[in-house]
Order: structure tokens, then C-alpha cells, then sequence
């Protein structure tokens, strides 16, 4: 076992669990699942410059760099995150203000027509 | 000049007249001037084409050329030579008669505007056709007639049979247009130009090809639903619910013609072919024998036109598919002579149909009697349609009869052509026959909607008397007449000189004289043998063909498309948002897992790989089961919030631990702030989700997200146990050097790559301000009682917790001016300390309640923090105009190592101040989303004045910051 798989695997347990929770039915399961997928796709974005063992972060005289440009991309990445979750958690919001449901498709499920089916 | 010619109606004609009749109540003098306008428009065309005439005459041509869009060989060149001189006279002329008929001919609630309008743009439409000189072009216009004919034959749109005889002239045609803009593309391609002038030098090339036959049959699928051609002649006798002014020009004269003059003037490019021959020669003999035949069964007057017209049409492709240069002759005359008698019997009809209310010719005889005229002119254009003798229909069908006589001479199965053409005209003569018959004579009509018909207005008959007079000048002076227009017009067609022909009344006693002869005398024994006993108007005709008419499988097959179009749309799009997310995401699984199948796909690679640490697998674990947590558990919404802050929490660690300090940084102060803004959500939600999944859909879901999730991490672990090259050594070789500054992503953030960066911040203010003008004017209230049945209390802010936050901020602010100002070194940065500088900002919002601190920030709701982002995003794009001004390019930084008093050395760069207003947007986004959503919850109007809690028991907190808990 190696620190590369345990990153690897991580980031696919936290996608796994994104991409489930984004096909719940109700708003806010959603919103979770928006939130670990950014998480996964930072992780992965990252990884992109490979992992180093006491890489430095700070330009200094000696001794290996950790691969700036990956980090960079992710910093903005992360704020911007964190705008859309707060515009989806606003929108669900609206949509049960307006809808009176949190369900996805603005209303409640009806029961026995298409729960099983579509809705649930 | 040419393009003018198009214009003046496409234009001038179509506003013009659209203006003048858009009256509402439409009083006469105003219905007068609409014609009026369109007449003289349409005066004006034909005034600029008469004035060319002459110099075509003499056997010129004339040409222009203009490119539009040349990239696709599309230009707007048109050419006036001798054919479309004759359709172009035919279109403008039969149109000016149409134009004075139509003012007689609608009643006083049809709109002219509507009419007169849509009749210029067809006008112009098919002027276009036959002056184009480019394919593309040509295709636009034959558009523009399908279209402007749809709207014209649905004119009166109140009416269902009008309405469906629209679409389906609109289906038929414009799906051959469709076709037909193939073929032109294919064309094309093999000539290399679209100009059509330049293709007949090319048509050897364009006939060796071996995508010809694809581009004839496309082309040609083109001309015979235009031309309403077997088996796409349905069309035409279902568009006759169209007002009869649009019949006799459309239907009669122009559009229908439009598929036969794209037959003559690609002739000489794509004819002359055996291909070219055997379809276009057996298609117009099978439509002209076939169509001939129905309409001797048809009772409405009309429907009996139609049909007539089709064959007609037939008559014409035959022998444009004939090839022969006297065939050529012929069909070019017979052109002329269709439209002057088929255009005067279509009048007719409407006259009829406007005197007596009926076209059924069942109901209709004897109105010789009250209208004489009307019926000696019909008998005249009638007689023109039979080929009698003395009347140009004769004329030009004794030149059929020879041309067809003339092709069995090659023997075999030949003669059966000349037969057929017999049998054709021998119906045309019966129904001709019956025509005249069954309305003027054939006893006195029976329940006639309007009982006392008379004469009609001039304006109605001076057309058809126009007509009727060419008919009979035509039919006794041919050769001066019409003999010409026809030389000129075939010289054109053929691309070369035309034969030496004689148009003459008397060729002397031969077989196609005896064949009109036989026609003539049999064509009325049938229709006296058919009609005897009025056993004619008991036979039905549609009952013949059962379920086979070409309108029965065209409408059954539109009903099929449309109801396997709705199950698909219904089984596809079901209003649910989830199956459509397991699709998309179905589609993005599969899409990426494509590359791996088959072939060699990658495996690990060879990269030394790091080894495990203890902590490392515990985060591991922790992070394991944190999923695992939330993909079982996620019901119990708060607590998913802090699970979720838990990943959050590994990931800022991993960051940690992998040398990424900036990134851990900022991970750590948005999560922070994000699990604020859930909580503020989840107390306006409700605080469970149901369990209502079914056990299938959870199975497919999780199948899903096990794919994607593994899909991820095999694509992570194929990348992590590889090298790679990485474009960092520019970045960290020049950083220092030319961004002043040692933290290098902090320099590539606001320096190298400041562009991208500048488009983030904007980003992130317009998801900020989104989220303002999302929840704008929107209260609501917090529901009084949690999901057990307790009401909520909330509690006074605690003391310790407002001390601390106001102890907290300055000492906050001071470590965000820190971490600001070594950003460009060490790690830091404006996003960094604009994240903090809103943790403690929140922290206020938390322990003051939502109105005392957004009256200490005077935040008036929030929009002041609109107005922070546009400062952050002005300082910004100033600093990179800053640049500018010193001649470099857009956010070029500079920076030097200025010494200070007291502060000694500072490393400072113009990044800096772009870096300032990245960090002005960050707090003011950061706290627009966050005091937006808190300002839901207050009730409008009391910025400062504490919520009225609803509940049982009314609390004066008016805090909305989740610190609740239920009593």
C-alpha cells in the first residue's frame, strides 16, 4: 500500500459518495453532494503534481519544489466552491419557498404514480 | 437591377402593404389602397423587367453578381436569360391579374394586409427562384416559397381544412427543399462552384461522377413534390382549401411550375442522362395518366383543377425527361398555355364559389343562365385545357402527341408511351367536359347556398376575359404569339440554340392529329357514358384506393411520428430531475470510460511510490467512513453538516501534509464559513429527509456512483503512478526574478496568470450577487416547532461569546493584514485573508445577532457588500490598467524593495494591490451570501427592530444563527 493509493482511493470514495447523494431526491442531499464532489475534484486537480515526500512549498536555495501550478488552479478553485455552494444552498431555499417542497422537481412525490419509479 | 427586381416586392411590397391593411376595421377606400399598393409594386417589376426584355430578346443575357457569404460559394448572383424572362413575365403578369382579383374576391373581414403581404413575399420568392444564378441562393428562395405558401394556403386560419392543407403543403415541400439542398450541396462539391451559370461547362465531369446518381434522385425529389409529382401529388388538391386567388396563382401558374423550371434549367447540367430520362419521362407519364383519370371523379370544382393541374405537370416532366430538343419546345409552350387557361378556370371557380356559396358540382348547373358571360369564358378557357382545336392547349398538345409518337419510333414496348399520352388526353377532355357541363348546363341547381347568382364584378371577370383572350389569340397565332418567347426560353433551357420549330395550328393529317382526334371524340363519349343517369356524381373516388392514397399514408405516418415522438419524449423526459442527473451521469461514465475499452489501455505505471504512515491511514479510514456515513445516513441533516465538515477537514490535512500550506489555508476558512451558510439554510428546510428511495433506485444509484467513484480513483492512480512533465519550472525560475515574490502560487495568482484570476474574483462576486437577487424579497419564517412537536426557543447571544468575538476582532484583522501582506513570500494572500477577515466578520454576525452587526458594518441588508465587490473588482482591473499606462500589456506587475522607516526593507509589488482587491471581493462575496440569507428570516421593514417569533412562545432574539436548540 502506498500513499498514492490511499489518495487515489479517497478521492474515489468521496466522488462515489457525491455522485449517490446528487441523485437523492430532495434539495438538500444534493447540496452535500455538490459540496464532496468539489472536494474530490480539488483532490484530484492536485494531485495532478503528483505527491512528494518534504516537497517545499517556498521558493528556497535547495531541495525539490511541490508543483506550483496545480495548487494554484485549486486555490481559486476552493473560493469559487464556495460560492456555488452557497448560491445552490440559497437556491433550495427559493425553491421551497416558492414550491413549498424540497423535493428536486418542486413538488411532492405522489404516491403509488411514479414514486417507486422517478421520484423517490 | 436584377436583385431590385426582387426587392421592390420583398421589401417595399411586403411592408408597404402589410402597413396599409393592417387596419382593424378594414373600410373599403383602405382595402383599395392595399391593392393599389400592391399592384403598383408589382407594376414596378414588371416595368423593370420589361425594359430589360428587349436585349434578351435579341438573345443576350443578363447577369449580377454580389458575393453574400462566399466562404460556402453562397452569393447573391442572379442572371435574367430567356427562361427566366418567361417565368419571371408569367409570375409578374398573372400576378397583377391575381392582385385585382383578390381585391374583388375577399370579403370585408379578410385581412388584406395579411393577403396582400404574404402574396409580395411569394411574389419576390419566386422571383428569386428563377433569377438566381446560385445554387444556395435558389434553395433560400424555394424556402421562401414554401414558407410564404403555407401561410398563404392556411390565409384563412379559422378554418381546420385550411389549417391541415397548410402544414401538409409545408411537410411535402419543404421536405423536398431539404432534399433538394442536398443535392445542391453535392452539386457543388463535384463542380466545385455553385453558380449555375458555370455548371453547364462542367456537366461531363458532373455525369461521370459517381455521387451523380445520389445528387440527381435528391434533386429531383425536390422538383416532383414542388411539381406535386406521383407520388407526392397529394398535397395539391388538399391545399385548395386556400383562398382561390392563392389557388389560381400558386397552384396554377407559379409555385407548382417552380419544380418544373428547376427541371428545365438543370437540364443541360444534369439531364440528357438514361438515369435522367427514365425517372423524370416515367414519373410525369405516370402522374399525367394518373391524375388525369381522378379527376374526372372529382365534385369539387377545385379538387377536379387540382387534379387536372397535376396532370398537367405530368405532361410537362414527361417531356422535359423526353430530352429532345422539340420536347423542350413543346413543354416550355405548353408552360405559357397552362398557366393563361388553368389560372382562368381557377378564377372561374372562385366566381362560382362566390356567386352561388358551393363548389360541389353535385349541387351546382345551369348558370349559364344567370351568368353568360362567366360561362362563355370559362368555355373558352376549358376548351384550351381539352386541346381543342383553335385554342393554345391544342397547339401545344399536338406538339406532346408528336414528341411522344416520335419516341415510340424506336419500337418494342414504346408505343405504350404514346398510348398513355392518348389515354391522358382523352380524360383531360372528359373532365374538361364535365367541367363545363356540370356548372353551366345539366339542368337547374340544386339547393344552392346562395339561390340568385349573377354576374360577377368586372374587377373579377376583366382577369379571366384577359385570359380567355390569350387562350384563343395564343391558340390562332402561335408562332407570333408565343413563338419567341418560346425560341429565346428554350435556347436558354437547352444552352444552346434552339431547333428550328414552327408553332402552327395545322401540321396536316398525320398520327398525333388523329390521336387528338380520337381523344376529343372519346374523352366526351366517356364523360356522356360516365354521366348518364347521374351516375357520375354517385361515384366516390377516394373510396378506390382504401388506405393506399398517398394522403392516407402521409397522414397516418404523421400521426405515427407524432405519437412514437410523444412516447419517447414522455419515457425520455418525465419531469423527473433525478432520472435525468442518472442519465447525464451515465452518459459521463461512459463517455470516459470509452478510452479504456479495448486496444491497450494503460495500467499502473512505474513512478516510485511513497510509503504509508500511520496517520496517514487513519485519515484514510476517517475519511472512509465519513463517506460511508453520509451516503447511509445523510437523512439526519445536521449531522451530515458536520461529517461533511469532517472531509472538508481531511482534505485541508492532505493538503497539509502534501506541502500545499496556501491551499490547507484556505480549505480550512471556507469551510468554516460554508458549514455557517448550511447551518443558516438547514434551519429554513426541513431538518430530515424522508426515506422514500425504493430499493431498485438506490441500487442503480449506487451502481452509478461506484462507477464514477471508481472510474475517478483508477484515473487518479494511473496519473499518481506516473511522471510527469510539468510546466512548474517557469514558473518557479521566474518567480522571484520577474513576480518579486517567493511564493509562487500566490505570484502565479496575482501575476502570471492575474488574467484568470481577475475572471475568478469576477466569478465569484456574480455568484455572490446571484444569490442576492435569488432571495430577493423573499421572508419567510422559521417554522416554531421541530420534527418532534417542541417548540424552538432561541437563545440570548452568550456573553462570553460577544465578548470574545469583539476581543477577537481586531486581533483577527491584524492576522488577515499579516497574511495579506507575506502573501506574495510565504503563505498567504488576498484569498486567504479575505477568508479570514470574514470568519471574524461572521463571527460578529454570530454573536451580535443579524441586525446589530449589520448595523455596525452599516450593511443595510447586505447591499453594501454589492458595493465591496465592485471596489475589490475596480482596484483590480485598475491595477492591471495600471500597466498600461507605463506601455505594458494588461496587469503586467512591477515591484521593488522599497526601505521604510520603522519597517525596515519591504518587498513590495503592484501584485499587491491587485492582491488587495482580490481580497476586498473575497469579503464582500463571502458576506453578501452569508447576510442575504440571514436577512430571509427578518420580517421586511425592521432593519434593527427585533423578529416577532411566531411561536407559541415569542422570543425577542432575532438572531437567525443556528445556535438553537429545541426546548
Amino acid at each position: 500500500m502506498s500513499l498514492e493509493f490511499l489518495l487515489a482511493s479517497g478521492i474515489g470514495a468521496v466522488t462515489a459518495t457525491g455522485i449517490y447523494l446528487i441523485l437523492r431526491g430532495r434539495t438538500w442531499p444534493v447540496v452535500l453532494g455538490l459540496s464532496l464532489l468539489g472536494y474530490a475534484v480539488n483532490l484530484f486537480i492536485f494531485a495532478m503534481g503528483r505527491l512528494w515526500r518534504d516537497a517545499a512549498p517556498i521558493l528556497s536555495a535547495a531541495g525539490r519544489m511541490a508543483d506550483p501550478v496545480p495548487q494554484a488552479l485549486v486555490l481559486t478553485a476552493i473560493v469559487i466552491g464556495f460560492a456555488t455552494t452557497g448560491f445552490v444552498i440559497e437556491l433550495a431555499l427559493r425553491t421551497r419557498h416558492e414550491t413549498g417542497s424540497d423535493h428536486v422537481d418542486g413538488h411532492e412525490p405522489t404516491p403509488g404514480h411514479s414514486e417507486t419509479r422517478d421520484s423517490a | 437591377m436584377l436583385f431590385a427586381l426582387i426587392l421592390l416586392p420583398l421589401l417595399l411590397g411586403t411592408v408597404l402593404t402589410g402597413w396599409s391593411g393592417s387596419g382593424a376595421l378594414r373600410p373599403a377606400s383602405e382595402r383599395r389602397r392595399t391593392a393599389w399598393l400592391a399592384a403598383a409594386i408589382t407594376g414596378a417589376s414588371l416595368g423593370l423587367l420589361l425594359a430589360q426584355a428587349p436585349a434578351v430578346m435579341a438573345g443576350g443575357s443578363l447577369r449580377s453578381f454580389t458575393p453574400w457569404v462566399p466562404e460556402i460559394g453562397l452569393n447573391l448572383s442572379f442572371a435574367l436569360d430567356g427562361l427566366s424572362l418567361m417565368f419571371a413575365l408569367m409570375i409578374t403578369c398573372i400576378g397583377l391579374l391575381i392582385i385585382v382579383y383578390a381585391h374583388h374576391y375577399l370579403g370585408p373581414k379578410d385581412s388584406t394586409g395579411k393577403f396582400y403581404s404574404t402574396l409580395m413575399l411569394f411574389m419576390a420568392a419566386m422571383l428569386g427562384i428563377v433569377l438566381s444564378d446560385n445554387l444556395l441562393l435558389l434553395v433560400v428562395f424555394w424556402e421562401l416559397t414554401s414558407i410564404s405558401s403555407f401561410l398563404l394556403v392556411g390565409y384563412w386560419q379559422h378554418r381546420a381544412d385550411a389549417r391541415s392543407g397548410a402544414r401538409m403543403a409545408l411537410a411535402v415541400t419543404s421536405g423536398g427543399g431539404l432534399a433538394l439542398l442536398g443535392g445542391f450541396v453535392l452539386l457543388g462539391q463535384m463542380a466545385g462552384t455553385d453558380e449555375i451559370s458555370q455548371l453547364m461547362a462542367l456537366a461531363p465531369r458532373i455525369q461521370a461522377d459517381a455521387r451523380y446518381p445520389v445528387a440527381l434522385g435528391l434533386i429531383l425529389l425536390g422538383c416532383f413534390t414542388k411539381s406535386a409529382q406521383f407520388p407526392f401529388h397529394f398535397w395539391l388538391p388538399q391545399a385548395m382549401a386556400a383562398p382561390t386567388p392563392v389557388s389560381a396563382y400558386l397552384h396554377s401558374a407559379t409555385m407548382v411550375k417552380a419544380g418544373i423550371f428547376l427541371l428545365a434549367r438543370l437540364t443541360p447540367v444534369i439531364g440528357g442522362t438514361d438515369l435522367f430520362m427514365a425517372l423524370v419521362m416515367t414519373t410525369g407519364l405516370a402522374t399525367m395518366l394518373f391524375a388525369a383519370f381522378i379527376a374526372l371523379f372529382k365534385h369539387d370544382v377545385k379538387g377536379l383543377l387540382a387534379y387536372s393541374t397535376v396532370s398537367h405537370l405530368g405532361l410537362i416532366t414527361f417531356l422535359i425527361g423526353l430530352g429532345s430538343p422539340l420536347a423542350a419546345v413543346a413543354a416550355l409552350f405548353h408552360i405559357l398555355n397552362h398557366a393563361s387557361f388553368k389560372a382562368a378556370l381557377f378564377m372561374t371557380a372562385g366566381i362560382v364559389d362566390h356567386e352561388t356559396g358551393t363548389r360541389d358540382m353535385r349541387q351546382l348547373g345551369g348558370l349559364y343562365k344567370s351568368m353568360p358571360w362567366m360561362a362563355t369564358l370559362a368555355m373558352v378557357a376549358a376548351a384550351g385545357m381539352a386541346g381543342v382545336p383553335l385554342f393554345n392547349g391544342f397547339v401545344s398538345k399536338e406538339m406532346f402527341l408528336t414528341e411522344a409518337v416520335a419516341f415510340a419510333q424506336g419500337g418494342g414496348w414504346r408505343w405504350l408511351v404514346p398510348a398513355a399520352a392518348a389515354l391522358a388526353a382523352l380524360c383531360s377532355v372528359a373532365y374538361s367536359v364535365r367541367l363545363v357541363h356540370d356548372l353551366f348546363f345539366n339542368g337547374p341547381a340544386r339547393d344552392l347556398p346562395q339561390p340568385h347568382p349573377h354576374e360577377p364584378p368586372l374587377g373579377m371577370k376583366a382577369p379571366v376575359a384577359l385570359l380567355a383572350a390569350v387562350c384563343v389569340a395564343v391558340g390562332l397565332l402561335p408562332a407570333l404569339l408565343a413563338g419567341p418567347m418560346v425560341k429565346v426560353a428554350a435556347s436558354a433551357m437547352l444552352g444552346r440554340a434552339a431547333p428550328e420549330f414552327h408553332l402552327a395550328l395545322w401540321h396536316g393529317f398525320n398520327l398525333p392529329l388523329l390521336l387528338s382526334v380520337l381523344a376529343l371524340g372519346g374523352g366526351a363519349g366517356l364523360y356522356v357514358a360516365l354521366a348518364r343517369g347521374g351516375r357520375l356524381h354517385r361515384m366516390n373516388s377516394e373510396n378506390w384506393f382504401g388506405a393506399l392514397t398517398g394522403l392516407n399514408l402521409f397522414t397516418r405516418s404523421m400521426d405515427r411520428l407524432f405519437s412514437s415522438a410523444g412516447h419517447l419524449t414522455n419515457k425520455l423526459e418525465n419531469a423527473s430531475l433525478q432520472r435525468y442527473q442518472a442519465w447525464m451521469l451515465l452518459a459521463a461514465v461512459a463517455a470516459a470510460a470509452a478510452p479504456f475499452w479495448g486496444g491497450d489501455a494503460p495500467g499502473t505505471g512505474a513512478r516510485t511510490l511513497l510509503p504509508v504512515s500511520l496517520p496517514a491511514l487513519v485519515l484514510w479510514a476517517l475519511l472512509l467512513a465519513a463517506c460511508g456515513w453520509l451516503a447511509l445516513r445523510h437523512h439526519q441533516r445536521f449531522s451530515s453538516v458536520v461529517v461533511l465538515g469532517a472531509v472538508g477537514l481531511a482534505t485541508s490535512i492532505s493538503f497539509i501534509a502534501l506541502s500545499a500550506p496556501d491551499l490547507a489555508l484556505t480549505q480550512l476558512t471556507v469551510d468554516v464559513v460554508s458549514t455557517v451558510l448550511l447551518l443558516m439554510g438547514l434551519a429554513l428546510l426541513p431538518q430530515q429527509s424522508p426515506h422514500e428511495s425504493s430499493r431498485r433506485r438506490k441500487a442503480r444509484d449506487a451502481a452509478l456512483a461506484l462507477a464514477g467513484g471508481a472510474g475517478v480513483a483508477w484515473l487518479a492512480w494511473l496519473m499518481l503512478t506516473r511522471d510527469h512533465d510539468s510546466i512548474a519550472w517557469y514558473f518557479l525560475s521566474q518567480s522571484a526574478v520577474a513576480g518579486g515574490g517567493t511564493n509562487v502560487v500566490n505570484v502565479i495568482l496575482v501575476d502570471f496568470r492575474g488574467y484568470d484570476t481577475m475572471g475568478e474574483i469576477t466569478v465569484l462576486g456574480i455568484a455572490a450577487i446571484g444569490v442576492l437577487a435569488l432571495m430577493d424579497g423573499m421572508r419567510t419564517r422559521r417554522p416554531a416547532l421541530d420534527v418532534a412537536g417542541r417548540a424552538w426557543t432561541f437563545a440570548a447571544q452568550p456573553l462570553m461569546l460577544r465578548v470574545a468575538a469583539r476581543v477577537l476582532l481586531p486581533l483577527a484583522l491584524v492576522v488577515a493584514f499579516y497574511i495579506f501582506m507575506r502573501g506574495h513570500n510565504q503563505p498567504g494572500g488576498g484569498f486567504i485573508a479575505g477568508l479570514i477577515t470574514a470568519v471574524t466578520l461572521v463571527l460578529q454576525y454570530m454573536a451580535n445577532g443579524q441586525s446589530r452587526a449589520e448595523n455596525l458594518l452599516r450593511a443595510q441588508g447586505g447591499r453594501r457588500f454589492v458595493v465591496w465587490i465592485g471596489v475589490g473588482l475596480g482596484i483590480a482591473v485598475l491595477t492591471g490598467l495600471g500597466a498600461l499606462v507605463f506601455g505594458q500589456p494588461f496587469l503586467t506587475s512591477a515591484h521593488g524593495q522599497p526601505h521604510l522607516p520603522i519597517l525596515g526593507e519591504l518587498p513590495l509589488a503592484t501584485a499587491a494591490l491587485f492582491d488587495l482587491g482580490v481580497y476586498i471581493t473575497v469579503v464582500g462575496a463571502t458576506l453578501l451570501t452569508l447576510s442575504t440569507l440571514g436577512n430571509v428570516t427578518r420580517e421586511p421593514g425592521s432593519s434593527a427592530a427585533p423578529r416577532l417569533n411566531p411561536s407559541p412562545n415569542p422570543n425577542p432574539s432575532s438572531s437567525p444563527s443556528p445556535g438553537r436548540i429545541p426546548s
